[in-house]
This record gives C-alpha cells, sequence and structure tokens, in this order.
C-alpha cells in the first residue's frame, strides 16, 4: 500500500505551529530573553562604535560600511541560529535520547530536527542587525540600486545557508563525541564575531581561507566590495549563493554521523 | 513475524579511572572495554503473540529493541520483521539509498512507547500532537478519525485531549502516549516499561487495553518490564535474556511454580542463570 | 580550608579527563586571540597616532585575557548554585555548619582557577614566541610583573564577588536569566573584554575606570606590558582593594536577608 506523503513544507510548517504556540505560554519570559539577546549583540557594537570614535577607518572601510557589513553578518547568524537551532542544540538531542524518537518516525532526520527546535528570541538579534544596517545603509556614501539590494537578500540566503551547514557539522560531530566540541565556536560564533569587519580586513591569507575553505568571505567581503562601488563586475551579485556549496560536505558528514550513531547506538 | 538469527552487539566504551594521576595518564593513553550487549541472539515471534521480554539491567534488553525498531544495526547477523531485511552481517558496509528508504519504511509499520520518555510536545494540547503526529505519519483523515475514536474510548482520554501534555499526571500521559504510538495502526507495538511509576488503577488500565488491542487487531506486542504483574496479566511467552543470551524461551507455566508470586519466580531464576 | 581545598582538587581531577575539551577550548582561545589582534593591527594601520597603548602592549593584554578567560569570563557561573536556589535544595545546604556566601565564593574561585590553570600556560607559551607586536610580550620590569600577579588576584576576587550579587540577589528571584545576560554585557563591554579600556574616548575612560569593572582585568594586563604604572597603577591598586571590601560587604549582607527568608518561606 503506497500512501500520499504529507509533503515536507507542509509538515514544517505543523512544526513551527506547534512551537511557537509552546513559546507563547511563557510570554513574559520570552520578552525577556528576546530583549537579552539584543544586549548581548549590543555590547559587541558599542565596541565597535568606541573604535570609529577614535578611528576614522579600517582599511579603508568608514563606519557606515562596517556597520553595513557587521548588521549582514549577524542577521545572517541569527536567522541560522533561529531555524537550525535544532542542530545547535544537538548533542542535548543526544544526550537525552531524543534522537531515538526522531529514527523512530518515518521522516528524514534533518526535517525533523529542524522542526524541533525554532529559537525565536534570536529575533532580538535581528532587530539589532536591522537597525544598525539602516543607519549604514542611510549614510553610506553610495547610490542603492535594485541590483544592490538584490545582492544583499542572496547575502542573507547565502549566510544564512552557511551558518546552517556550520551547525549541521557541529550536530555531526556530536555523533562522535561529546568532549570538545567547543572548538566549534571558533567558526560560528567567532565568525560572527569577526565577521563585523569584511575578512579582507584580516589579510591576504584569511581573505583566501575564508573564500575557498569555509566560505564566509563570499557572503561578506566580496558582495559588499560590489554594494559599495569598489567593484562592478555584475557577477558578484550572485557570488554570495556560492556559497552554498558548502552545505554538500555538511550534509554528507551528517549522513556519517547518523550512520555511526546507528551502529553504535551512542 | 519476527526473526532474529544469530545477532551479536558489541559497544566500545572509554575506561575512566579514578584519582589525579590516573585522569593525567589518560590525557596520553586511553584503555577501551568491550561490551558484548548480544551473544548470538536467536528467536521468532509469530503474528499477534504477545511477548515478555525479561531480563536484569544491562542484559541486552534495549540493544534488542532498538535492532528491532531498526535503530540500530547489529554487528551480525540476520533481523527480519515484517518480511523486511532490517539488516544483514557486517555493520561497516554503508547504507545504499534502497536500505535508507527502509529505515522509513520499517518504521512507519511500527510503533514503540518508552515508559521513561515522552514524544508528546510538553506545552500544547495533547490533541495538537496527536495532529502532528497525523502529518509525519502521513495518516488519512478518515483512518486518523476511526483510530482516535477508537483510542479516545477504549483508553478514555475525552477528558484529556485538550490538556496539555505537561499538566497531565504520569497516569493520564502514559495513556496518551499508547496513543499517540498507535494511531497510525502499526502491526507490531514495542512496550518498554510501560507501567513504570503509574497507579494501581492506570496500571490495570493499560493492561486492559493493551489485552483488547491484541485481542481486536492481532497487533503483536513485544513488552520489556521489571514488573511481573505485567507479565503474568499480558505475555503468553517469555523470553529471559541475560548477559547477552537468551537463557529461557517459554510459556508462563513453564517458570511458574505452585504457590510462588512472580517475583519470587524471577528471583529464583536470576538465581539459576547466576545473572 | 581543608575542605575548600579537596573540592578544589577535584575539580582539577575532573577538568584534566576531559583532554579533548581543554584542547578544544585552548586551540578556540588562541584562534580567537590571533583574530583579535588582527583587527587592532588593522586599526593600527588605519592611524597609528591615534593608538592609545603600543602595539606591543595590546598584543600582551589580548593574550593575557585570551590565556585567562576563565578568571574573568562573566558568563562563567556555576549552575548547580542556580539549580540548588531553584529547586529547593537551598534547605539542606543551610542545615550544614558552613556560611553559604563563604562556600559559594570559595567554589567560584577553585571553578576559576581550575579551569585557567590548565588552559594558560599552553596558551601563554605559544603566544610567548609569536613575533614581536604579534605575540606575548616580555613584561615591562620585574616590578610590574609581581604587581601583575598581586592584581590578578584581586581582579579575580573583585570577578568572583561580582558573581556573587547575582547569585545572591536571586535567592529572592525565580528566574534569574534576564539578570545574568544583563549582568554579562555590562561586565564585557565595561571591563575592557571587548575593547581594552584606553581605547575608549577619554572622558567615558576616566569614569569607567572608577567603576568596579575595570577592577578586574583592566588592571593587571595593564601593568604587565607598563600601560599602567607609577600613580595611576597605585590608584588602580586603591580602587581594587576598595571594590572588593564593598563588593564581598553588599554580598554578605543581601545573602544573609536571602538566608532569613529562604528559611522563612522553607527553602
Amino acid at each position: 500500500m503506497k500512501k500520499q506523503k504529507v509533503c515536507g513544507l507542509k509538515l514544517y510548517l505543523h512544526y513551527l505551529s506547534i512551537i511557537c504556540r509552546s513559546a507563547m505560554q511563557y510570554k513574559a519570559s520570552f520578552l525577556l530573553m528576546a530583549i537579552g539577546q539584543f544586549l548581548v549583540s549590543f555590547s559587541v557594537f558599542l565596541g565597535v562604535y568606541f573604535m570609529f570614535q577614535r578611528f576614522s577607518n579600517v582599511k579603508g572601510f568608514t563606519y557606515s560600511e562596517v556597520l553595513l557589513c557587521f548588521s549582514v553578518m549577524l542577521m545572517e547568524f541569527s536567522l541560522a541560529e533561529i531555524w537550525a537551532r535544532g542542530f545547535d542544540t544537538f548533542p542535548s538531542m543526544i544526550r537525552q535520547g531524543t534522537f531515538d524518537r526522531v529514527l523512530l518516525r518515518p521522516r528524514s532526520e534533518v526535517l525533523q530536527v529542524l522542526g524541533s527546535k525554532f529559537e525565536l528570541v534570536r529575533i532580538g538579534k535581528v532587530l539589532q542587525a536591522v537597525v544598525m544596517f539602516v543607519y549604514g545603509m542611510i549614510h553610506v556614501d553610495v547610490q542603492w540600486t535594485a541590483a544592490k539590494a538584490l545582492t544583499v537578500v542572496f547575502m542573507l540566503i547565502g549566510g544564512t545557508g552557511l551558518f546552517t551547514g556550520l551547525f549541521m557539522i557541529y550536530a555531526a560531530l556530536s555523533f562522535f563525541t561529546l568532549d570538545g566540541l567547543e572548538f566549534m565556536n571558533l567558526f560560528t560564533d567567532g565568525a560572527r564575531e569577526y565577521g563585523k569587519y569584511p575578512f579582507g580586513v584580516y589579510g591576504k591569507r584569511m581573505l583566501q581561507l575564508t573564500t575557498f575553505v569555509i566560505p564566509y568571505a563570499l557572503v561578506q567581503h566580496y558582495p559588499l566590495l560590489y554594494i559599495l562601488d569598489r567593484r562592478d563586475n555584475p557577477v558578484y551579485i550572485f557570488v554570495p549563493l556560492m556559497a552554498l556549496w558548502f552545505l554538500i560536505p555538511s550534509y554528507a558528514l551528517w549522513r556519517y554521523g547518523v550512520r555511526k550513531y546507528k551502529s553504535s547506538g551512542s | 513475524m519476527i526473526t532474529m538469527e544469530h545477532v551479536c552487539k558489541t559497544y566500545r566504551i572509554a575506561k575512566r579511572n579514578a584519582g589525579f594521576s590516573e585522569a593525567c595518564k589518560a590525557l596520553f593513553h586511553r584503555e577501551y572495554e568491550e561490551i558484548h550487549a548480544l551473544k548470538d541472539v536467536s528467536f521468532t515471534i509469530d503474528n499477534g503473540e504477545m511477548v515478555g521480554y525479561i531480563g536484569p539491567n544491562g542484559a541486552g534488553k534495549s540493544s534488542t529493541i532498538k535492532i528491532l525498531s531498526g535503530i540500530l544495526t547489529p554487528d551480525s547477523g540476520n533481523v527480519t520483521v515484517d518480511g523486511r531485511l532490517l539488516r544483514n552481517s557486517g555493520g561497516r558496509v554503508p547504507l545504499t539509498k534502497q536500505e535508507r528508504c527502509s529505515r522509513i519504511e520499517h518504521v512507519s509499520q511500527i510503533g514503540v512507547v518508552f515508559g521513561q520518555r515522552s514524544q508528546l510536545w510538553w506545552d500544547v494540547p495533547v490533541i495538537d500532537s496527536f495532529e502532528l503526529l497525523k502529518d509525519i505519519y502521513s495518516i488519512s483523515e478518515p483512518v486518523y478519525r476511526d483510530n482516535l475514536d477508537e483510542l479516545t474510548e477504549l483508553l478514555n482520554l475525552k477528558e484529556l485531549l485538550r490538556t496539555p501534555t505537561r499538566q497531565l499526571s504520569l497516569g493520564q500521559r502514559m495513556r496518551c502516549e499508547i496513543a499517540a504510538s498507535l494511531l497510525h495502526n502499526p502491526r507490531i507495538l514495542f512496550l518498554d516499561e510501560p507501567t513504570i511509576g503509574l497507579d494501581a488503577v492506570s496500571k490495570l488500565a493499560v493492561r486492559d487495553f493493551v489485552k483488547k488491542l491484541n485481542k481486536n487487531h492481532g497487533t503483536t506486542v513485544i513488552l520489556t518490564t521489571h514488573d511481573m504483574q505485567d507479565i503474568e496479566a499480558l505475555a503468553s511467552r517469555i523470553i529471559l535474556i541475560g548477559k547477552g543470551q537468551i537463557l529461557m524461551d517459554g510459556g508462563l507455566e513453564d517458570i511458574k511454580r505452585g504457590g510462588e508470586s512472580m517475583d519470587e519466580t524471577l528471583a529464583e531464576l536470576y538465581r539459576t542463570y547466576e545473572i | 580550608m581543608k575542605k575548600y581545598f579537596s573540592f578544589f582538587q577535584l575539580r582539577l581531577t575532573t577538568g584534566l579527563q576531559y583532554r579533548t575539551a581543554a584542547i578544544a577550548g585552548m586551540t578556540t582561545q588562541f584562534f580567537w586571540g590571533f583574530m583579535e589582534i588582527m583587527v587592532f593591527h588593522a586599526f593600527y594601520e588605519a592611524d597609528p597616532s591615534a593608538y592609545p597603548m603600543t602595539m606591543e602592549a595590546t598584543a600582551s593584554y589580548v593574550w593575557l585575557q585570551q590565556a585567562l578567560l576563565a578568571f574573568f569570563g562573566a558568563w562563567m557561573f556555576e549552575g548547580e548554585i542556580f539549580e540548588t536556589i531553584n529547586n529547593g535544595n537551598l534547605a539542606y545546604e543551610l542545615c550544614r555548619p558552613i556560611h553559604i556566601y563563604d562556600m559559594w565564593f570559595a567554589r567560584s574561585v577553585a571553578l576559576r582557577l581550575s579551569r585557567a590553570l590548565l588552559r594558560c600556560i599552553p596558551i601563554l607559551a605559544v603566544a610567548a614566541f609569536l613575533p614581536k607586536g604579534y605575540g606575548l610580550g616580555l613584561p615591562a620590569s620585574m616590578t610590574a610583573f609581581l604587581w601583575f600577579l598581586i592584581t590578578l588576584i584581586f581582579g579575580l576576587l573583585v570577578m568572583v564577588a561580582l558573581n556573587m550579587l547575582v547569585y545572591v540577589t536571586s535567592l529572592f528571584t525565580i528566574s534569574g536569566d534576564g539578570l545574568k545576560i544583563l549582568f554579562c554585557s555590562v561586565v564585557e563591554i565595561f571591563s575592557g573584554q571587548i575593547i581594552p579600556l584606553p581605547f575608549f574616548p577619554e572622558r567615558i575612560q576616566r569614569i569607567l575606570e572608577l567603576n568596579p569593572f575595570a577592577s578586574m582585568g583592566n588592571v593587571p594586563f595593564r601593568i604587565y606590558s607598563g600601560n599602567l604604572e607609577g600613580q595611576e597603577m597605585n590608584k588602580a591598586i586603591v580602587i581594587q582593594i576598595l571594590w572588593l571590601i564593598a563588593l564581598i560587604g553588599l554580598g554578605k549582607l543581601i545573602g544573609a536577608r536571602g538566608e532569613r527568608r529562604a528559611i522563612v518561606q522553607g527553602g
């Protein structure tokens, strides 16, 4: 008997609606946590602000240009954090044994893990990113066009995808060890933190690394150059989407981890 | 029909010794210990049977359940459930696309209840969890309606469906858990300590329901428990596992001796087999 | 005193068992520090005359901060203490013949010390071999190094005393999550963990130097490289000691009230 399968997107939305209804049970705590999220990244913003009180530019990037970079990076990261939170907190799923339940259900593991968490409180960070972006957009000395707006959208898509891939790798590694996963922070929180400046600032070697190995620069440095009129080749509009290749090895590692889990049971 | 043939399963875990100097040594060299969870386990369970799977903690019960439910692959041996070959020998062969589908195909035909864990969404009414399960298992509307009505009636859920899971008592929650595992008409039901921590009334309700389920739908039930009254009430056949091996497989009457309580019988068995 | 020492030893042993965690943590902190120094270099290139510290002093500051992260990381609360408060086990603790404040204080110091001891030496050792302006420089003088050690301990105690304020106030509120986040953000920015205090505009810096957050990492890290010396240093040390006394006093006061309240309400 072949049954008509409920489509994945519909099921995902069903998961979301349950998670949101659950969150609404704790409105006060939700509000407090959202404000907290805002505060956390606000202190980072203050750091940038005070640095630019003293210096007029960094490697030729002005304050408002850096704000554009910072805000887009923060938004990409926070969006990934919101929707891929299930991967971000995956070690707890392993520890509590809830991943067994995922395997017992006739659905793809990725869909179920994504559907297990939706961290809406990160909206506080997104909000801060939006405010910074608007400020940067107004004060930056360029002409905004539809192509540039499209570039920003692609940056968000590519960047959210990239961070999702990194969270997935983090989750996949937790199939092998729960010790020492701390170093993955370097690539998630760390990248968000240091990605507030375009990666070109860190020198040529770092730029190569963030172009070819973990493609942060594709969703940040290069498209930014296009937006700021330092490059005019329209190819730069689509460069951020190229960062999505990173999802392929991430997914492969995840599959490998699931297989390992099924053979060792831990 | 379920068959397990010569199934073995070994885990490797890192040893951790106490003491400061031992901890320092572990920085450079770590010893592993092999745990043989299952050693050549074979049995067959027919459709519609109700089997009690018993043994002390760490005997290999949960490994067996995990293998049968398709979430753990054995190192060697054959496992077939309802004609679906779960995995043949050699755990190192990569999964093919075909086999990957088979997890999804397999788990959509079974139901699992873990007495110690919940599968319901904590903060929303029970019915919302059921609706989500309907989408997860792709249950068609009429089938879902029928099953829900039947389960609601048999498990007396009417008053509970609108209540958030976190507000339910343990007994109420367990009834909902069981219903949640049966919404998709599984042919096989695994019950892992379904009555743990329940009060007398809830225990009776659960046992009563499982009996009816088996009688009306011919569902195969595999039950692991430490509660011998569960076994007495439900199981027509008992499989005893200890130290990863099947020690005894037979009917209730085979082990029961006059005048003894079930707990005494079991304790005697454990002593006999030194487990 | 012995019980506090054995607790400390237990901590260290547990810490050693998680070798991968320790290695991973060190790698993370190392790269983190490296990236930070790259940023400071980029700003240095932009305008060396606007730079408030020497590049060498900045690099040393960053490395000391990374290596001793466990000393001054504001988010390093002891989860167990919050659990004790929330789940009512506080009642048991109150039955024991020890002061809650003192015990929690000792535990927090032990936690931070044990973590830092495991991790700081490898990080500092590697950082010391990096080229000038990127790596950890030598201390400005022998006296500076001595004062660095002394103020480091004071700084640690101030940090723990601040932590203690959060613990004891959460005796009064059910959920301390909001408070914790606010606390962490304020500490991070005003203690010079995001950018060292000399990088703040002059006027703001003058005010910040008086607050307790500046009495933590800021003082020892700057003394080490000679950025803080002479009269300024003496002033900073006096402020450190005053804050330490004030914070402990305040913490004990609130703690005692919280204890009484907990007893009245039955934990």
